[in-house]
């Protein structure tokens, strides 16, 4: 994290996205907890295969506006479409989103009753209506990817945090999503085990696979992010392209977050 | 640069194991735990000969009445003689055979449920829970394929027993567990209607629903409509009870973490699946004590139906107890209900313990 300021001439050059294809709409998006106004009038499109980094102190509403894509968390104002579908009560609308849709929790949320190999088949043949052995064969084929195959027949409870956070991320893909969202992915883990979670990440955006990632690892920002995005209660009040985020904030307060979180 | 070598773990003081170490730090640890240790000696000195000597050495157990007890110990004639009374009640004799087939059905059931490695094993517990009790059902009562009809106010002993709680069992999880979800729904009229169902069945004394289920009931109901007494307590026994289970369920309900909801909600699960798949296999595994509890209490809660005149294993011991061609046979017929019941509690708390050591997967989360 240290070193971001320095190494701006390392930058890998930056990825032309095809303008039009926007996966993820948000217009004029507004939330309360009760009488706490939680997101205040969001907007924000993302386009398909664009990585995108969402910081900010925490209770600045970053979690719960990634949450809204899918609807863990209900909006009240505003609209949210997703690939073309928009989110409202209706219940079709929300199995179709959740199916496109696949998240990462900061406490990974195994199913603890559910082999590894388990956990990641059972989305498939259930919800896609897939045959058993054509989930599994895929749920190793991701396994192996997040590279722990070796541990499909484990129960979450017997590894460690890192490797259960990637047994999540394969279990998300397992259901083929266009769309990746984080949340918080790597805060609950030791930091030995950041680094395995960090690579699959990179790997995934280097496939080209469309992602919102709510984290505080600013290594991970500059060198996979197209865009990040800062927000503060509840509103995003700045969004750029990593560079310059880092090197040329605009608004005090991004500053003020960036030379308390690059401090040390 | 010199590199880490973990030193190698080494075995544990021999003095810390085996039986003569388990004697020393649990029996003998202390004077006072040696002083304990005699008084506990010499108290069951005192009194499992004297058992032992009455139950066994000087008891009698052959012959066909009262004049095969003279001796001081327990007269076991008595259960031999009226044995067929307390298993099947005033069944008739010649139609038992019917009974025994239940009876070894349900063995048939039970046994491959305690012998992890049986094949089929799930198949035939999901046997016992359906198909089960209504070959049972159709056994006992009769009146079809030729079955002679038995009414069921000659059923009674044992099996009566068995059918009240078995049919409560099977009945009452699967009430309660529905109940229970209705109790946590998000539907305000759904939630009422449950709250209103448990609060009102476990408000009310099993006694009391009882006399209600065979006394008021008939008395609502128009005439020519009547159904059978056992029905009713069944009907009784079974909501009663689902009322607890939904409480024990909705404990371990309670004890799952909102992750596990938004994680099998993000991947597209609806809510019966979420709850099916993810939810339920782990709040039941939690609540296998609450549930066994439950159980246990319900299967001895049944000796209550004999207030609404049915005869089940321990009313029909009661019944020979005053029998006066039989004299101080009350101690033997109590110890043989006791042991009846025993018998089957111990069972289900074992097979409970079983359960969960099978299910166990390791840590939470």
């Amino acid at each position: 994290m240290s070193d971001i300021a320095t190494s701006a001439a390392n930058d890998p050059p930056r990825r032309v996205l095809k303008q039009g294809a926007v996966v993820i709409e948000i217009r004029n998006m507004n939330k309360w907890y009760g009488d706490f106004h939680v997101l205040r009038d969001i907007n924000l499109d993302v386009l398909k295969g664009e990585r995108i980094v969402i910081c900010g102190p925490s209770g600045s509403g970053k979690s719960t506006m990634i949450r809204c894509i899918n609807r863990l968390e209900e909006h009240q104002q505003g609209s949210i479409l997703v690939d073309g579908v928009e989110l409202t009560h209706d219940v079709k609308n929300i199995e179709i989103i959740r199916r496109e849709v696949g998240m990462v929790f900061q406490h990974f949320n195994l199913f603890p009753h559910l082999t590894v190999l388990e956990n990641c088949a059972l989305a498939p043949i259930w919800v896609r209506r897939e045959p058993r052995h054509l989930a599994e064969e895929r749920a190793m084929h991701y396994l192996e990817r997040v590279k722990i195959p070796e541990q499909a027949r484990k129960y979450p409870g017997q590894l460690s945090g890192g490797q259960q956070q990637r047994v999540a991320i394969a279990r998300s893909l397992c259901m083929q999503p266009k769309i990746m969202l984080f949340d918080e992915p790597t805060s609950a883990l030791d930091p030995e085990m950041i680094k395995e979670v960090l690579d699959v990440m990179v790997e995934l955006a280097e496939e080209g696979m469309t992602m919102l990632c709510v984290t505080h690892e600013m290594g991970f920002a500059k060198t996979v992010a197209d865009r990040v995005i800062f927000m503060d209660q509840g509103q995003i009040v700045e969004e750029n392209e990593p560079h310059a985020f880092f090197n040329d904030p605009r608004n005090d307060r991004t500053k003020l977050f960036l030379s308390q979180i690059l401090a040390h | 640069m010199t590199t880490f070598t973990p030193k190698p773990a080494l075995p544990p003081p021999g003095s810390t194991h085996g039986p003569l170490a388990w004697v020393r730090a649990n029996l003998l640890s202390s004077p006072l735990n040696i002083a304990l240790t005699a008084l506990a000696l010499w108290f069951l000195w005192l009194i499992v000969p004297p058992i032992v000597d009455w139950a066994i050495l000087s008891a009698d157990f052959g012959g066909s009445d009262q004049s095969a007890c003279a001796s001081e110990g327990a007269c076991w004639t008595f259960i031999g003689v009226r044995f067929d009374f307390f298993v099947y009640g005033f069944y008739p004799a010649e139609q038992r055979w019917r009974v025994d087939i239940a009876f070894l059905l349900l063995g048939a059931v039970l046994v491959p449920q305690f012998i992890p490695r049986f094949p089929s094993r799930n198949w035939v517990g999901l046997f016992g829970l359906t198909g089960l009790p209504l070959v049972t059902a159709v056994l006992l009562m009769g009146g079809v394929a030729g079955l002679e009809p038995v009414e069921s106010s000659k059923w009674g002993g044992l099996m009566l027993t068995l059918v009240l709680s078995y049919v409560g069992i099977v009945a009452a999880l699967p009430i309660g567990v529905v109940l229970a979800l209705g109790r946590r729904s998000e539907m305000p009229i759904i939630r009422m209607i449950c709250v209103t169902f448990i609060e009102l069945w476990r408000g009310v004394p099993l006694i009391s629903v009882l006399f209600m289920a065979s006394v008021m009931l008939p008395l609502f109901l128009p005439e020519g409509v009547n159904f059978d007494k056992l029905l009713r307590a069944l009907i009784g026994i079974i909501m009663f009870q689902s009322a607890y289970m939904a409480e024990v369920v909705r404990g371990g309900l309670q004890a799952i973490p909102r992750g596990q909801f938004e994680a099998a909600a993000a991947l597209g699960l609806g809510y019966w699946r979420s709850m099916g798949l993810i939810v339920l296999p782990q709040a039941l595994k939690l609540v296998i004590p609450g549930i066994v509890n439950t159980f246990i209490a319900l299967f001895k809660d049944t000796t209550l139906v004999l207030i609404i005149g049915l005869l089940d294993i321990l009313a029909t011991v009661q019944a020979s107890i005053v029998d006066p061609s039989w004299r101080n046979v009350a101690t033997e017929g109590y110890l043989f209900a006791a042991f009846c019941f025993w018998v089957f509690c111990f069972g289900m708390s074992r097979y409970s313990q079983a359960l969960e050591r099978k299910l166990h997967t390791g840590h939470k989360r």
